[in-house]
């Protein structure tokens, strides 16, 4: 554990102070890093250089929210980490994709997302299952209802799922590439359309890289509109999300009542910042306005309105004998499975995983007061389902005090004057989960390269294994309970 | 089932009327732009340098703020010293013409409703097939609530349908992704003519904050002959419906 470089949440390092060793000295010490409690928080290319690429793996110490970096050079191939790690399976695959090297061993060296000079979309080398009775299921891109694209291959003997291949890709716009060379005038509100729903998430990681490069901190004041704007997209995306699910089982009360309810968490967003979504909100430096003490008591009346219909609609749900038929004992992610393939947020904590980073990596309001934190134990659509209202609750009860704090200072200060040659990563427990935002700066301070991933990122994998064994027509019910961004994977 | 019922009562009759003068939008609602060339500096351009998509021009008749590029965001209104331009509570910003999206001054947005012909096979029910063409899922979640109880599109028989095949048009959202320009015209050429074509939100109209990307194309401008265009970033559900029932010859 020597060759690390250890830094934390939005903390940075200067690049040259990550060391970079030998590929197996790098292997072996991920490995060891790992197998001592470390999470494998990112595995990326950094740069490329006369056919050598510089490979950076993060290590997580959840328990002392320490962050370790390691370095190596590979030429065109090394031996793969996945069949030792799973949780770098993934990340393996985009190497694979955005450098052209060959972790050589990996299991599933398939496209992540089909870029422009890659092979064609939607003709790619699908898993499939042999036998007299078995048949495919192809779905996608274009879903049947109001969703965004992906392609879902399904592996099945009668009505169980054998196996589900998910190909996504089609959401590909290039953010990371155009988040290069940055921050320029619209480096803001490319990261709040990173994925629309969590708006407050990704500004907020992008901040928090500026915030740390310049050495500079928001006020009390934004700290806490900030939180409690991501507090209040969690408990949107929450609500909505368990309308959904009322809705896949055609409990339609519940759907209905939830469908509104999302709307209005939408609006109380709105009325401080005029966007819904949050769009414009979060700024370098703090936030955008300065609310007045008069949108700070709607929004408190607003609040209490929207918890007092929010339980009455749960709790028709729960008392309901058909929806927790419905939802129990579907879709199991074990908790094995969870540590194993690194899942996170809402999801992994149903499955009996401690993790949150608003207490794990806190930053900003969240190193000074903590929301109650939620942890399930099943891992299967019914505990999806509490894990997200048991959330809701934490958040409802979080954002009444910090509503009642009193706060000082000015919305905003903007950052200048960003680190040069310096590393810097930013963590944000984001309602899918945790987001982290890392950015490599030049000699300028300017962005050399930032990298993104998106809870979703870690946990589609974990969809396709809780389906594993499961009726077809579960597998709405079961996705609508991970609830994963398309366009967060595909940046 | 007692208890369902009793549920029904507390949560109440939540269906915001619509059209109404004033829909309660908040007061920091950000909508369609009021331009006041009088205000305007001679020489002066912080507007047009700190717009994140090119969406304004400042010609000798005053600013000109192209809504297919705007994204709403409001740095030119803080950019600009003199208060030439303000972004109103009016949601009602969709037009039926790509030209007809480019603001001066204070002008609500035209929209020519559909043929009589059109209008007469259609009866008093339009069915969408949508298909996002990449983008952020934010116009995703903005069509959705278009469906919930408060906005409740249903009511003029305005539905999403899960074939192109029994749908009147398609409602498009996202930049058009390379990798989903097939899956896009595919879904179009399965509906049945007449069919109707509605970009919805600022990336299906110019491609919004990934204009230009390589891995994108810019819109449906040049893929697909559009009947509405719904800018926004992304549009407000109040602002697709008005689109909608406008083109329909309603209201």
């Amino acid at each position: 554990m020597t060759h690390f470089a250890r830094t934390r949440n939005a903390v940075p390092v200067r690049a040259d102070a990550v060391p970079c060793v030998e590929i197996e000295i790098f292997r072996r010490e991920v490995l060891q890093a790992i197998a001592a409690g470390g999470r494998l928080l990112l595995l990326t290319g950094l740069s490329q250089k006369n056919g050598e690429t510089r490979l950076l793996a993060a290590i997580a110490g959840d328990a002392r929210g320490e962050i370790a970096l390691a370095s190596t050079i590979v030429g065109g191939a090394y031996p793969t980490l996945t069949m030792d790690c799973p949780a770098a399976h993934h990340f393996e695959r985009e190497i694979h994709e955005q450098w052209g090297v060959d972790p050589q061993g990996h299991p599933w060296l398939k496209p992540v997302r089909f870029p422009s000079a890659g092979p064609t979309i939607g003709k790619a080398d699908f898993f499939t299952v042999a036998g007299a009775e078995i048949h495919e299921v192809a779905v996608g891109p274009v879903h049947a209802g109001v969703i965004e694209p992906g392609h879902f291959r399904f592996n099945c003997h009668g009505e169980q799922v054998i196996h589900l291949e998910i190909s996504l890709g089609y959401q590909h716009r290039g953010i990371e590439r155009a988040l290069q060379g940055g921050p320029h005038r619209g480096t803001a509100h490319l990261a709040e359309t990173i994925v629309g729903d969590t708006t407050v998430g990704h500004t907020t990681a992008y901040c928090q890289i500026l915030e740390g490069l310049a050495g500079a901190a928001c006020s009390p004041r934004a700290r806490g509109w900030r939180a409690l704007a991501l507090e209040l997209e969690r408990i949107a995306n929450h609500i909505g999300d368990l309308g959904a699910l009322a809705g896949d089982v055609g409990f339609l009360p519940a759907a209905a009542y939830c469908g509104r309810l999302r709307g209005d968490a939408l609006n109380m967003t709105a009325l401080f910042c005029g966007s819904r979504l949050g769009r414009g909100w979060v700024r370098p430096g703090g936030i955008a306005l300065d609310p007045s003490a008069e949108t700070r008591r709607e929004l408190k009346r607003r609040l209490q309105d929207a918890e007092r219909d929010m339980r009455n609609a749960v709790d028709l749900m729960w008392k309901s004998s058909s929806v927790r038929g419905r939802f129990e004992h579907i879709g199991i992610l074990t908790r094995q499975a969870a540590a194993d393939l690194g899942v996170v947020g809402p999801v992994a904590r149903a499955s009996g995983i401690d993790r949150d980073a608003r207490r794990d990596f806190p930053a900003s309001l969240y190193s000074e007061r903590l929301p109650a934190i939620a942890v399930g134990d099943a891992g299967d659509v019914f505990a999806r389902a509490q894990q997200r209202w048991r959330e809701i609750e934490n958040s409802i009860a979080f954002i009444g005090q910090v509503l009642d704090e009193p706060d000082g200072g000015a919305a905003r200060s903007a950052p200048d004057g960003l680190a040069p040659n310096a590393v810097i990563a930013s963590i944000v427990e984001g309602w899918r989960g945790e987001i982290l935002h890392l950015a490599l700066t030049d000699p300028a301070g300017r962005f050399a390269r930032y990298k993104i991933v998106d809870p979703s990122f870690r946990n589609w994998f974990a969809l396709a294994t809780a389906m594993r064994g499961q009726a077809i027509m579960d597998f709405p019910l079961c996705n609508k309970s991970f609830n994963l961004s398309y366009c967060g994977h595909d940046l | 089932m007692f208890k369902t019922l009793l549920a029904r009562a507390r949560q109440g009759y939540r269906t915001a009327p619509y059209p109404v003068p004033d829909p309660g939008l908040p007061a920091l609602f950000r909508g369609r732009p009021v331009l006041d060339p009088a205000k305007c500096v001679d020489g002066c351009a912080a507007c047009v340098e700190v717009c994140p998509t090119d969406a304004l021009r400042v010609s000798e008749a005053g600013p000109e703020l192209d809504l297919g590029r705007c994204i709403f965001c409001g740095d030119c209104v803080a950019a600009c010293a003199a208060g030439a331009i303000t972004l109103s509570r009016d949601w009602r910003v969709a037009a039926s013409k790509r030209e007809g999206l480019v603001a001066t001054g204070d002008r609500p947005l035209q929209i020519d409703a559909l043929g009589r012909e059109l209008r007469r096979l259609l009866g008093r029910s339009l069915r969408l097939r949508q298909v996002s063409a990449g983008g952020c899922n934010g116009c995703e979640v903005e069509v959705n609530a278009l469906g919930n109880v408060v906005f409740d599109a249903s009511r003029f028989g305005i539905d999403f349908v899960a074939s192109p095949r029994h749908a009147d048009g398609v409602l498009v959202t996202g930049p058009v992704t390379a990798n989903m320009k097939e899956a896009l015209l595919i879904t179009y050429e399965a509906i049945a003519e007449p069919r109707l074509v509605i970009a919805a939100g600022v990336c299906a109209i110019s491609g919004g904050l990934f204009r230009d990307h390589q891995e994108v194309s810019n819109g449906v401008e040049g893929l697909l002959p559009v009947d509405l265009y719904v800018p926004g970033c992304p549009p407000h559900p109040l602002t697709i419906l008005d689109g909608l029932l406008r083109l329909l010859g309603r209201f």
